[in-house]
């Protein structure tokens, strides 16, 4: 007791410092403070802004999610995720769209004309595929090589969307992209897709929970802390982590599927390696290895992605920078102070 | 590669036949690119006997584990398994029965203590083994019973090598690989620690090869030691004989050259 007598208090620098690397109540500041913005923006530009949010924050979610399966829970650093994203966006497009009387286009694509919820599977297992061939080449590469390679891929994906003409019709891009149509009712409102997101955001969300709280879920974070002891105890690990791999680029694909039909038009902008870049942001932001941390920093970057607009002081040329110096700001002041992020368990 | 009886039985002086080792290793060299690691090594366990390796440090003692585990590049010799070589890939090394425990303890510190144990044995399909096998291993360390829910992060080095033993025994190995397992450790722990490896061998009658560089602790209670040095055998026999020879300080002192090794 007398020690604590003489022990001098901490500063106000001190004591900040302290509650930033304090799990609990940083999270816990965090989540009041993301989502009361969030109901301060729903009340501010009333409920329609809200859906739209809502609907950008699922399928953000749903990305973040699935990518943090790989990055937090299995230790893979990869900044490819936005190619799976783009194969289920594009996928969605061109199973879907009709471009027959579209003017602009500057060649002809295969028309397939299927409905939604036949082509969303479609997308899903594209980018499951993808992943397979990917994922066993990524499989020879592990730390700083496995960081470069999966920029390769997010390069060579781009690419592929942006000259593969006769399938993407390059830069012109794909618009009507269906919505989805269960018979006669067609969810071309925004509350009814909002609704589907959420049906799947809570899917991936439970089938995400499911696997990192299974046995097979302790084997990824046994490899993410050393690969070579989980080796030595019987996991053939080269497979679970392909098997993660596929798993979280199938989830991709599924919100790149809900992307382009919620936005009814699919180009290679918005995959490119800035949207990479910024969706890892994301889930180190929110914090590796955890589920709810990921949900929090994709409604983060949702909240600061769509609020940017209404500060009309800011030209709008420059809203898009402004939004990236901000995250990045974000995310060095995070490296510095918490570097496992707003809910994480694991430093980067 | 294969070795015959005769080979067997003119490198092991051991009481029992070479023949009939548990896990025998034949002139097993490594090479780290033009380092040479192991330099035809050859050495016996049997079953039941809990055998050292000594040696100093760069000598090759915890390569011998590496190359029975296959995380070393052996490029010459075999390692048998029951007579059988040992030939499969890491991952399925623990299923042939061999369970090692890594230097500096490498416990999965995001994982509770449970966590750590469970992942030692999840090769094994059967639920009620696995769950046999955790009490059985927590009543082996009831320090890990008080602390199970705990992370491993959160306990001491002691602990976690504890813990990193009981994961190894989690496998139901019936050769158990220790490398190193007093690095670090306070000398009241390393007591303990020696404690835990004695009773280990004695009670559960695994059959243990450890390296270990506390030479008084492990020859007190080892059946049989090799003395490795500069990659090579230098020594092997039983505790006494390694007691009576001046080979431990030739070969710690460096009195001891290739030449002779």
């Amino acid at each position: 007791m007398n020690g604590n007598a003489t022990t001098a208090s901490p500063s106000l620098f001190e004591r900040g410092m302290l509650m930033l690397r304090e799990k609990g109540d940083l999270e816990l500041y965090a989540n009041v403070f993301v989502i009361g913005w969030a109901v301060i923006f729903t009340l501010w530009q009333g409920v329609g802004f809200a859906v739209t949010l809502g609907t950008v924050f699922c399928i953000w979610a749903i990305l973040s999610v699935s990518l943090n399966l790989v990055v937090g829970y299995t230790g893979l650093l990869s900044v490819g995720h936005i190619g799976f994203f783009g194969i289920g966006a594009y996928g969605m497009a061109i199973l879907t769209s009709d471009t027959s009387y579209e003017l602009l286009r500057t060649e002809s694509i295969p028309q397939f004309g299927l409905p939604f919820f036949a082509a969303l599977p479609i997308c899903v297992l594209a980018a499951g595929v993808a992943a397979v061939v990917v994922g066993v080449v990524f499989n020879r590469f592990r730390d700083d090589i496995y960081v470069l390679v999966s920029f390769g891929f997010a390069i060579i994906a781009f690419n592929v969307f942006l000259s593969w003409r006769a399938l993407t019709r390059g830069a012109y891009g794909i618009p009507d992209v269906q919505r989805p149509q269960i018979g006669s009712w067609v969810a071309d409102g925004e509350i009814e897709f909002l609704a589907l997101c959420v049906v799947f955001l809570l899917i991936v969300v439970g089938i995400s929970w499911f696997l990192v709280s299974s046995s097979f879920g302790r084997v990824l974070k046994a490899i993410r802390e050393d690969e070579q002891v989980a080796q030595v105890f019987g996991y053939q690990t080269t497979y679970y982590k392909l098997a993660i791999w596929v798993i979280s680029a199938m989830m991709a694909g599924l919100a790149g599927g809900l992307l382009g039909s919620f936005t009814t038009f699919v180009d290679p902008n918005s995959f490119i390696l800035l949207e990479s870049m910024l969706l890892v942001s994301i889930v180190i932001l929110g914090g590796l290895a955890s589920i709810r941390g990921s949900l929090l920093g994709a409604l983060a970057f949702v909240l600061l992605e769509e609020g940017m607009r209404f500060i009309t002081y800011l030209p709008s040329e420059f809203i898009g920078q402004v939004r990236q110096v901000v995250l990045g700001v974000m995310l060095v002041l995070l490296m510095l102070f918490r570097p496992q992020g707003l809910a994480g368990r694991y430093k980067l | 590669m294969v070795a015959t009886d005769q080979d067997i039985a003119n490198r092991d002086g051991s009481d029992a036949p070479a023949s009939e080792a548990l896990l025998d290793l034949v002139d097993i060299s490594v090479h780290y690119g033009a380092v040479i690691g192991l330099d035809k090594v050859s050495l016996a366990v049997n079953q039941g006997e809990l055998v050292a390796v000594m040696g100093p440090n760069g000598a090759g003692k915890s390569t011998v584990l590496k190359a029975i585990m296959g995380l070393a590049p052996v490029v010459g010799g075999t390692v048998y398994l029951r007579g059988e070589p040992l030939d499969v890939a890491t991952h399925e090394i623990v299923k042939q029965g061999i369970s090692f425990v890594p230097q500096g303890r490498r416990v999965f510190t995001h994982l509770t203590i449970e966590e750590n144990l469970r992942l030692g044995c999840l090769h094994v399909g059967d639920r009620d083994e696995q769950e046999r096998r955790l009490e059985s291993t927590l009543d082996l360390f009831p320090i890990l019973r008080d602390k199970r829910r705990d992370y491993a992060s959160a306990m001491s080095g002691g602990q976690q090598q504890m813990l990193a033993i009981g994961r190894g025994l989690m496998a139901g190995p019936d050769v158990l690989l220790l490398d190193e397992p007093t690095l670090g450790l306070a000398p009241i722990i390393v007591t303990e620690v020696f404690e835990k490896i004695s009773e280990i061998s004695q009670v559960l009658r695994t059959t243990i090869l450890v390296v270990e560089h506390n030479i008084q602790s492990i020859l007190d209670i080892a059946s049989r030691a090799y003395i490795l040095n500069n990659g090579r055998l230098a020594h092997d026999g039983s505790p006494e004989s390694v007691r009576e020879t001046d080979i431990l300080t030739d070969v710690f002192l460096g009195k001891v050259g290739d030449e002779e090794a």
